[in-house]
C-alpha cells in the first residue's frame, strides 16, 4: 500500500536529515504506530506519505514514496486526496467550514463527487463515527474528542485507503482519547483502512498496533512488531518497563496480557509493601482558598471549591476537559475571573489575596504557567527573555538564567523561543515565572506534547521545586505521570471536587484513574515500576 | 422533522401542498431579491406612511420566518441603526440648514461665520418644514437599510457565499475562511493578554502591544499554515489547466459585466441619470457577467453538497419583492406628488390604493414562504464544553 524506497529528506534550512535512506513497506489494512522522541522525524515521515513533504514544506526528497501505485513526485497532496486522508494534531486548525455536516462534505466537493453520493456518504460517516447528533453543531463548540472524530470523519468521506494521524490524542483526556482510538481500531477492523499513527503516549495505542516504526533520531527507522521492537528501545510505557523488569518474553502489550502472566510476580511481591505515602507535612498551609466560584455565561466552571496547599507538597489536579481545572488555577492566581470565595497566600510580605494585588506583585505570591507555555514568551532569544524576567521582577542580573541552568543545563542563549522543543520551552517559561520566587507554583497541562524523556526530566524539576519548599499544583490528564509524581490527587468534575486524597487512595479506588502497574498487580497497592523494582531488589537482598 | 403545527396543517391540505410547507431554509438569493425589491420601493418615495409600512412589513416577515442562528438576531441592530440615521438627519438640518420655512418652532441664536464660509449657516431659526424634510429623507435611507438588514437576518450569509457561481468559488472560500479566523484571532488576543498579566505586565503601552501582537501573529501564521496544509491534502484546488488566453477573456467578461451591473443599478435608482444608464446597462452587464462565469465555471471540477434549490416558493418570495417595487414605480407615474409629499406648504401625507397594494404584496412571504427549519437544541458555546460521558466504558485495561 505504502512504499518508501531509499527515502532521504533534507530540509532547506540545513541540519541533519530527519529521514535517511528509509526503505519500508506498509501492507494494506495494517495499523502502524510511529514512535520516537520529539524531533526524531515522526511528522516528516507522516507528511511524506501524502506528499506534503516536500511539496508543501519545501526541502528535498531523494528516493521515492509510492502510495497505492501513485508516486508522490508526480502527485501533489491534492491529487492524493482520494487515497490518503491526513488528520493533524490540532483538528480545529484544519477545519475549513464551520459546521459538522459541511466539514464532512468539504473533501468530497473538492473531488467533484455527485451530490447523491455525497449525501449518502455523509449520513454513513455520521453513523460510523457516532457523531450523528452533532451534525448541525458549529465546529468551535465541540469538545476536543468530538472535534478529533469529526476531523477523522471529514477525511473518511473521500473513502481513502490510507489514514494518517499525527498525535490524534495528545490534547485529549483519557476518556476522549479512548473514544478516538476505538473509532480508529474500528476503521481498521471493519473497513480495512490502512492507518499510520504517531503517538507519544504509547501506553494508549500499543495494544492495537500491528507494527511499530521506531525513529531513534538519527534518520533511520526501525521496523518490527511491537513486542520485538520494544525490547531494546529507550522509550517505553510503564507496562513494557514492568515486563522487562519481570523478564517476560514476548513483552505484554495490553494489561490483559500482563495480568495473565503476573501471578508469579504478584506472588513474589506478596510479602512486600510499597513505601508508605509521605506523611503530609503538618505545617500550616501556604495557600488557603475557600468557596471559589467561577462562572461563564451559561455554565458554572468552578462551584465553590476549597483548596489547601502546604509547602513542599505536589498536588495533581485531574478531571475531564471542561471540568474546571484551568478556571480554578486562574482564579486562585488572581489573573482569571473569580466570582466568589477567598484566597489567602502566605508570601514574602505577609499574607495576601493575589487578586487584590497588582499583577506584578501577584506573581510573587502565586506563579502560573499556562497551558500554552509559549504565550508567556515574546522576545527573540532565550537570553533576552531571561534578562527581561530579571528586569520585571527586580532580581539580580542572571537570576533567571541561573534558574534555567538548574532546570535544564545548557540551553543555547541565542536560540529563538519558538525554535525550542516543547520541553525546553516549558522549562524556559517555568524559569521566567520562578524568577519572582513565588511560594506556590501552578502548572496547567504541562506535559502536553512531551515524550517519555522530557516527562521524566519534568518530574525531576517538579520534585526539585517541592524540595525547595514550594507548593506545586499540576493539572494533567496523564495518569502515569501522576502516579510517579504526585503526593496528593484532587479530582474535579463539573466544577466540584469529587475526590481529594493521597495518590494511592485516589488512584487505586477507581479503574479509570489507575495506572497500568496498579491494574496488573491489583489488588496489591503498587503504583509505579520504581516501587516494584525497589521491592524486588529488597526481597532479593536477604536471599 | 415537523413541529405539531405544520403536521396539523399538512393533514388538512392536499398531499401536493404538504411538501411546500415543510420547514426548510429558503434559497438566500430569494430573500435578497425580495429585500432589494422592498428597498427599491422605499427609494422611490419619501412619504412617511408607506415607508413606515415597509419597515413594519420587513419586521413582520423577519419575526415570522427567521431561523435561530446568530445572524438572525442582527435585525434589531439594523433597526437601531435606522433610528440613528433618522436622528442624525434631523440634527444636521437643525444645525446647518436653518432658515427655510414659515412655521418657525424656536429661534436658536445664530453663530456668525467668517466671509469664506458664506452659504453655511449654523443654527438660527428652526422651522417645521426643515425638520420634516430631514425626517422624510432620513426615513427613506433608514427604510432601505432596514430592508437589507431583513435579508441579512433571513438568509444565512454563508449559504449565500456558497451559492456563488463556480468561477467565484475561490473567493467564496477565502471569505468563509476569513470569517472563521476572526473569532480565533480574538480568542488568541485574550489568551495572550491573560498570559501577559502572569508576567506582571499591565497590558498598556507600546511595549505591551508588542508583547501581545508577536505571539498572536505567530499563532495566526502557524494556524494558517496548518489550514493550508489541511486544505491541500483534502484536494483543494484540483482544477484542470486553463489556457492563459481563455483565463483573460473570462476574467474580463466577469469584471466588465459586474461594473456594468453596478452602473446599471445606479442608473435605475437615480432618476436624474440618462435613460441608457438604467435598465439596458444593467441587462448588458448581467449578460456579460453571466457569460464569463459560465465559461469559467465549466473549467471547475467541483460539486456542491446539498445545494440550495430554486423552487416555486423561492420564485414567489422573489416575485413579491419585485412586484412591490414595480407597483411603487407605477404609483409614482400615476401620482408623483403623493409619493413625494411637499413639505411646504405643509400637507398631511396620503396613501394611494396602489401603495397599499405594494405593501400588501411585500408582506405576503410572511405567510406564503415555508417556515424556517425546526429549532434544534444548541448548547451554549463555552470555551471547553464537558465531554459527554460514554455509555459503555471498559475500564479494564487501558488508561
Amino acid at each position: 500500500m505504502i512504499t518508501f524506497d531509499r527515502v532521504t529528506v533534507q530540509y532547506a534550512e540545513g541540519g541533519p536529515p530527519p529521514l535517511r535512506d528509509v526503505t519500508l513497506h506498509i501492507d494494506e489494512g495494517e495499523l502502524c504506530l510511529v514512535a520516537g522522541r520529539t524531533g526524531a522525524g515522526k511528522s516528516t515521515l507522516l507528511r511524506a506519505i501524502n506528499g506534503l513533504v516536500p511539496h508543501f514544506t519545501g526541502g528535498t526528497l531523494h528516493g521515492a514514496v509510492t502510495v497505492d501505485g501513485r508516486d508522490t513526485r508526480t502527485h501533489p497532496p491534492r491529487d492524493l486526496a482520494d487515497v490518503v486522508g491526513v488528520v493533524g494534531q490540532d483538528p480545529l486548525a484544519g477545519f475549513v467550514t464551520d459546521t459538522v455536516e459541511e466539514e464532512l462534505a468539504y473533501g468530497m466537493e473538492q473531488l467533484a463527487l455527485p451530490p447523491a453520493v455525497m449525501r449518502k456518504r455523509v449520513e454513513e460517516t455520521l453513523d460510523l463515527l457516532g457523531i450523528a447528533d452533532l451534525r448541525d453543531r458549529p465546529l468551535r463548540t465541540l469538545s476536543g474528542g468530538q472535534q478529533q472524530r469529526v476531523a477523522i470523519g471529514a477525511v473518511l468521506t473521500a473513502h481513502p485507503r490510507v489514514l494518517v494521524l499525527d498525535e490524534p490524542t495528545s490534547a485529549l483526556d483519557p476518556t476522549a482519547a479512548e473514544d478516538v482510538l476505538a473509532t480508529v481500531t474500528r476503521l481498521v477492523h471493519d473497513l480495512g483502512v490502512t492507518v499510520v499513527l504517531a503517538e507519544h503516549r504509547l501506553e494508549r495505542v500499543l495494544q492495537y498496533a500491528d507494527r511499530l516504526l521506531y525513529l531513534p533520531g538519527d534518520g533511520h527507522v526501525h521496523d518490527g512488531t511491537p513486542a520485538t521492537a520494544l525490547t531494546h528501545i529507550d522509550i517505553a510505557p510503564p507496562l513494557i518497563e514492568l515486563g522487562r523488569l519481570a523478564g517476560w518474553t514476548p513483552l505484554p502489550l495490553s494489561v490483559r496480557d500482563a495480568r495473565r502472566r503476573a501471578s508469579d510476580l504478584r506472588h513474589r511481591l506478596a510479602g512486600a509493601e510499597p513505601p508508605p505515602a509521605p506523611v503530609a507535612p503538618d505545617t500550616c498551609p501556604t495557600l488557603t482558598a475557600r468557596k471559589i466560584v467561577v462562572r461563564y455565561p451559561g455554565t458554572v466552571a468552578v462551584a465553590g471549591v476549597d483548596l489547601d496547599l502546604r509547602p513542599g507538597e505536589i498536588v495533581a489536579l485531574m478531571g475531564r476537559n471542561g471540568s474546571g481545572k484551568s478556571s480554578l488555577l486562574w482564579a486562585v492566581q488572581g489573573s482569571g475571573p473569580r466570582h466568589g470565595g477567598t484566597v489567602a497566600v502566605t508570601g514574602p510580605r505577609g499574607t495576601a489575596d493575589p487578586e487584590a494585588l497588582r499583577a506584578g506583585q501577584a506573581r510573587r505570591y502565586v506563579g502560573l504557567v499556562p497551558q500554552n507555555s509559549g504565550d508567556l514568551l515574546y522576545l527573540e532569544t532565550v537570553d533576552a527573555e531571561c534578562a527581561q524576567a530579571d528586569r520585571e521582577t527586580g532580581a539580580a542580573d542572571g537570576a533567571c538564567r541561573a534558574l534555567l541552568d538548574r532546570i535544564t543545563p545548557g540551553l543555547p542563549g541565542d536560540r529563538h523561543p519558538r525554535d525550542l522543543s516543547e520541553g525546553q520551552r516549558l522549562a524556559l517559561a517555568l524559569a521566567v515565572q520562578l524568577t519572582a520566587a513565588p511560594p506556590v507554583v501552578l502548572l496547567d497541562e504541562p506535559t502536553r506534547g512531551l515524550d517519555y524523556h522530557a516527562k521524566r526530566q519534568f518530574s525531576a524539576i517538579v520534585r526539585m521545586l517541592a524540595g525547595d519548599g514550594r507548593a506545586v499544583v499540576v493539572a494533567t490528564h496523564d495518569v502515569e505521570l501522576v502516579a510517579t509524581l504526585a503526593d496528593r490527587v484532587i479530582v474535579m468534575a463539573e466544577g466540584e471536587t469529587v475526590a481529594d486524597g493521597t495518590t494511592a487512595e485516589v488512584m487505586l479506588a477507581s479503574p479509570a484513574f489507575a495506572p497500568q502497574v496498579a491494574k496488573v498487580l491489583a489488588p496489591a497497592p503498587w503504583l509505579t515500576v520504581e516501587q516494584v523494582a525497589a521491592a524486588i531488589s529488597a526481597t532479593r537482598a536477604p536471599a | 422533522m415537523t413541529d405539531a403545527g405544520t403536521t396539523a396543517d399538512a393533514g388538512r391540505r392536499p398531499a401536493r401542498w404538504s411538501a411546500w410547507w415543510l420547514p426548510r431554509g429558503l434559497h438566500p438569493g430569494a430573500w435578497w431579491l425580495w429585500a432589494l425589491g422592498l428597498a427599491t420601493a422605499a427609494s422611490h418615495t419619501t412619504n412617511p406612511l408607506p415607508l413606515a409600512l415597509l419597515v413594519a412589513v420587513a419586521a413582520l416577515v423577519v419575526v415570522r420566518r427567521r431561523g435561530d442562528a446568530p445572524w438572525a438576531l442582527a435585525f434589531r441592530m439594523y433597526v437601531w441603526l435606522g433610528v440613528v440615521i433618522v436622528a442624525m438627519r434631523v440634527v444636521f438640518r437643525i444645525v446647518f440648514g436653518g432658515g427655510q420655512g414659515e412655521h418657525v418652532l424656536v429661534r436658536l441664536p445664530e453663530i456668525p461665520l467668517p466671509e469664506w464660509a458664506a452659504g453655511i449657516r449654523l443654527f438660527g431659526p428652526v422651522a417645521v418644514e426643515q425638520i420634516l424634510g430631514g425626517f422624510y429623507d432620513g426615513l427613506r435611507l433608514a427604510t432601505m437599510l432596514i430592508c437589507l438588514g431583513a435579508a441579512n437576518a433571513l438568509a444565512n450569509p454563508k449559504r449565500l457565499l456558497k451559492a456563488v457561481p463556480g468561477a467565484l468559488y475561490a473567493v467564496g472560500t477565502a471569505v468563509v475562511v476569513a470569517l472563521s479566523v476572526a473569532p480565533q484571532l480574538v480568542e488568541s488576543v485574550l489568551r495572550v493578554r491573560r498570559a501577559r498579566r502572569l508576567r506582571g505586565a499591565t497590558g498598556r503601552g507600546v511595549r505591551a502591544l508588542r508583547g501581545i501582537a508577536l505571539p498572536v501573529l505567530a499563532d495566526a501564521l502557524d494556524r494558517s499554515l496548518a489550514l493550508a496544509a489541511a486544505m491541500d491534502s483534502r484536494g483543494y484546488g484540483r482544477t484542470g489547466a486553463v489556457p492563459a488566453g481563455q483565463r483573460t477573456i473570462t476574467g474580463g467578461l466577469v469584471l466588465g459585466g459586474l461594473v456594468g451591473v453596478c452602473a446599471g443599478t445606479y442608473g435605475l435608482l437615480d432618476s436624474a441619470a440618462p435613460g441608457y444608464l438604467g435598465l439596458p446597462m444593467l441587462l448588458a452587464g448581467l449578460a456579460a457577467a453571466v457569460t464569463g462565469m459560465l465559461l469559467a465555471g465549466r473549467r471547475v471540477r467541483r460539486s456542491r453538497y446539498r445545494p440550495d434549490r430554486w423552487l416555486p416558493a423561492e420564485l414567489l418570495v422573489a416575485g413579491c419583492g419585485v412586484a412591490a417595487a414595480a407597483l411603487t414605480m407605477l404609483a409614482g407615474t400615476v401620482d408623483p406628488q403623493l409619493l413625494y409629499p411637499p413639505v411646504s406648504p405643509l400637507t398631511w401625507p396620503q396613501l394611494t390604493p396602489l401603495m397599499l397594494l405594494a405593501v400588501g404584496v411585500a408582506a405576503a412571504p410572511a405567510w406564503l414562504a415555508p417556515p424556517p427549519p425546526v429549532v434544534r437544541v444548541h448548547r451554549p458555546p463555552v470555551a471547553d464544553p464537558p465531554v459527554p460521558v460514554p455509555t459503555t466504558t471498559s475500564p479494564g485495561d487501558r488508561s
